[in-house]
């Protein structure tokens, strides 16, 4: 990947992450530490890697992405209208009544959301579905799936890491957002995961973890995962719950979190310094 | 149309034959149906389905709640997936994800709840299901099956192939009473009258069906002519007909093989409180428990025999006075 393939996707990354606050800046509140954290991931795979049309969402022969951890909608919503699936206007509606974009992500109401997700655990099993469906009729789609670390103490992931492992997924690709944290603090003190992917790797998944934030480590593990064929690929993403907002990185408990103008305002100045120093760097590549 | 042919004989023909046969059949004439089970296939009929047809077939192993998931991502996908296991395994065990990655998100799933009630019998408690129609009812828009005999059961999982969103269909892996003949045809959310009568209408499903024909029998002896309603499908409930019936009979008696909190009889006495106030008696389980014994001695202690349907369909006769 050269220097200003990298440069864009940080650029996406940090206009999620920017789209991101702002909505949840408008409602003021909502599920905003696990938004962030994923926000590299997404503009990687929505930016580089996944085989999409944005102006076709429902195309058959599309890649798919499943967010289990649903209450990151509003990060999935910054990445799908940053590629076009809709208005940038819509993001302003999160959670407004009548909405498109609930809190947690709705296949029948978002365009570009595959999956209706929400309550943990039962994403992973419907993008094994989806993943299954595309190897019966031999497609070379692929299906990406989001997990969270806390949500890995549903014992549904792991049937579905058994299936996956049984059924040969190779076509999938999961990615474990471990931030470390759940909504009731620390996952080592509320239940404690432990090595995720050592887990993965014991029920026979191909595992690797890497830093979530780093764009290139992050292409470099899917480019990985992707000549696994045999079986499901894993890639823990170690991040940092409300990455790029220093104030929500230092809360405690940032899982939902009710933040005024200021506190949205302060954010929104920190990513935009981030965003000028990529473009400043773009200008010169 | 339909044909009745009840004459108090037992089908020759097994349920879970008439699964197994009716699946390989779908899936021979439509290459989107797929099955999946949560390792019962030797018990269900399918076994020789899943070695012929390894990947149509999609053993989940004892994971109820991830296989409600992949059929949901499967149907996402455009397929048109059969998913089974015992009836509490297939409704209180995985509710959550029935309710929302199948008919939340409006993906089109049928569920094959097996051993029905007092049908799972050898097994006992713990895999007897009196609450799944009540579980199944609960959710918007789903459709909620119990079926008389194996002649309905093949047409309901035909019709159920393109059927939007969540279909549930229970009934015993055994042998029921036979009541139809194989040409007949059924529609989903219509009930069959399959004996006329005037003094009251007895409105039953699944294996009730036949012990409310044989009630039936034993009611006419005794000089009163009633008519029996198969309402094998529970939700959408015929609420025409069932209106139909109060206005023509001037009373009701239910029966189902499951608790009677949720189940036909609420969805019939919903109908008459609202739209034609007739007496009205459910033949059910009476808020208990399963447990262990041969069917009909569970058909005797729950009261779920053709002798307690009649008794009830005379009182209840008595009572309009």
């Amino acid at each position: 990947m050269d220097r200003k393939e990298l440069l864009e996707l940080q650029k996406f990354a940090t206009q999620i992450r920017i789209e991101t606050v702002k909505q949840v800046g408008i409602r003021g509140f909502g599920h905003l530490g696990g938004a962030l954290s994923i926000a590299d991931a997404l503009a990687v795979l929505y930016g580089k890697v996944m085989n999409i049309r944005p102006d076709d969402p429902k195309w058959a022969d599309r890649d798919v992405m499943v967010c289990s951890k649903g209450h990151a909608g509003p990060a999935v919503y910054s990445t799908l209208a940053l590629k076009g699936y809709f208005p940038m206007e819509m993001l302003e509606t999160l959670n407004q009544p009548g909405t498109k974009l609930p809190s947690h992500c709705d296949r029948n109401l978002t365009p570009g959301v595959d999956m209706t997700t929400g309550s943990l655990g039962q994403g992973v099993s419907t993008a094994l579905g989806m993943a299954l469906a595309q190897k019966l009729d031999n497609k070379d789609s692929k299906t990406y799936l989001f997990i969270g670390d806390g949500e890995c103490n549903e014992g549904q992931v792991w049937e579905g890491a058994m299936f996956a492992h049984q059924h040969k997924l190779g076509n999938l690709v999961a990615f474990v957002d471990d931030n470390g944290k759940q909504l009731d603090g620390y996952t080592k003190d509320v239940m404690d995961v432990g090595n995720i992917a050592a887990k993965f790797e014991s029920f026979g998944w191909d595992a690797t973890t890497i830093d979530g934030h780093d764009i290139e480590a992050i292409v470099d593990a899917i480019e990985a995962a992707l000549k696994v064929t045999d079986k499901p690929s894993c890639i823990v993403l170690k991040t940092v719950k409300g990455k790029g907002v220093k104030d929500l990185e230092d809360m405690m408990l940032n899982h939902h979190v009710r933040i005024d103008d200021d506190f949205t305002n302060k954010g929104l100045a920190e990513l935009e310094e981030v965003m000028a120093g990529i473009e400043k760097e773009l200008a010169n590549v | 149309m339909f044909k009745v042919i009840y004459n108090g004989e037992i089908e020759a023909k097994a349920h879970k034959d008439v699964f197994g046969n009716t699946l390989a059949e779908l899936a021979a004439e439509d290459k989107d149906v797929v099955y999946l089970d949560a390792d019962l296939m030797n018990s269900s009929g399918t076994y020789k389905f899943w070695k012929e047809n390894p990947t149509r077939a999609i053993n989940c192993g004892i994971s109820e709640a991830n296989m409600m998931g992949v059929a949901a991502g499967l149907s996402a996908m455009g397929k048109k997936p059969f998913a089974h296991t015992f009836g509490p395994f297939a409704s209180r065990r995985c509710f959550d994800q029935v309710f929302l990655s199948i008919a939340y998100a409006k993906n089109n799933v049928r569920i094959y709840g097996s051993d029905a009630g007092v049908t799972a019998a050898f097994n006992g408690g713990t895999h007897m299901p009196f609450e799944d129609m009540a579980l199944m009812r609960a959710i918007p828009h789903a459709t909620v099956i119990d079926v008389a005999d194996g002649v309905e059961l093949a047409a309901v999982l035909k019709q159920s192939k393109d059927r939007e969103g969540l279909t549930y269909i229970r009934s015993t892996r055994k042998n029921n009473y036979q009541i139809y003949d194989p040409s007949s045809e059924f529609e989903i959310g219509k009930g069959n009258i399959i004996r006329d009568g005037k003094d009251a209408t007895i409105i039953a499903c699944g294996i009730m069906v036949g012990e409310s024909m044989k009630a039936a029998d034993m009611l006419a002896e005794k000089g009163l002519d009633v008519r029996v309603v198969d309402m094998f499908t529970v939700k959408p409930v015929d609420a025409e007909l069932v209106k139909k019936c109060a206005e023509e009979t001037g009373a009701i008696v239910t029966a189902e093989n499951h608790n009677i909190v949720g189940g036909l009889g609420d969805a019939v006495s919903a109908v008459l409180l609202e739209e034609c106030p007739v007496p009205l008696k459910k033949v059910g389980v009476n808020d208990e428990f399963g447990q262990v014994g041969p069917q009909d001695y569970l058909q005797e202690v729950y009261g779920l025999t053709a002798e307690n349907v009649a008794k009830t369909v005379e009182e209840i006769i008595a009572s309009k006075g």
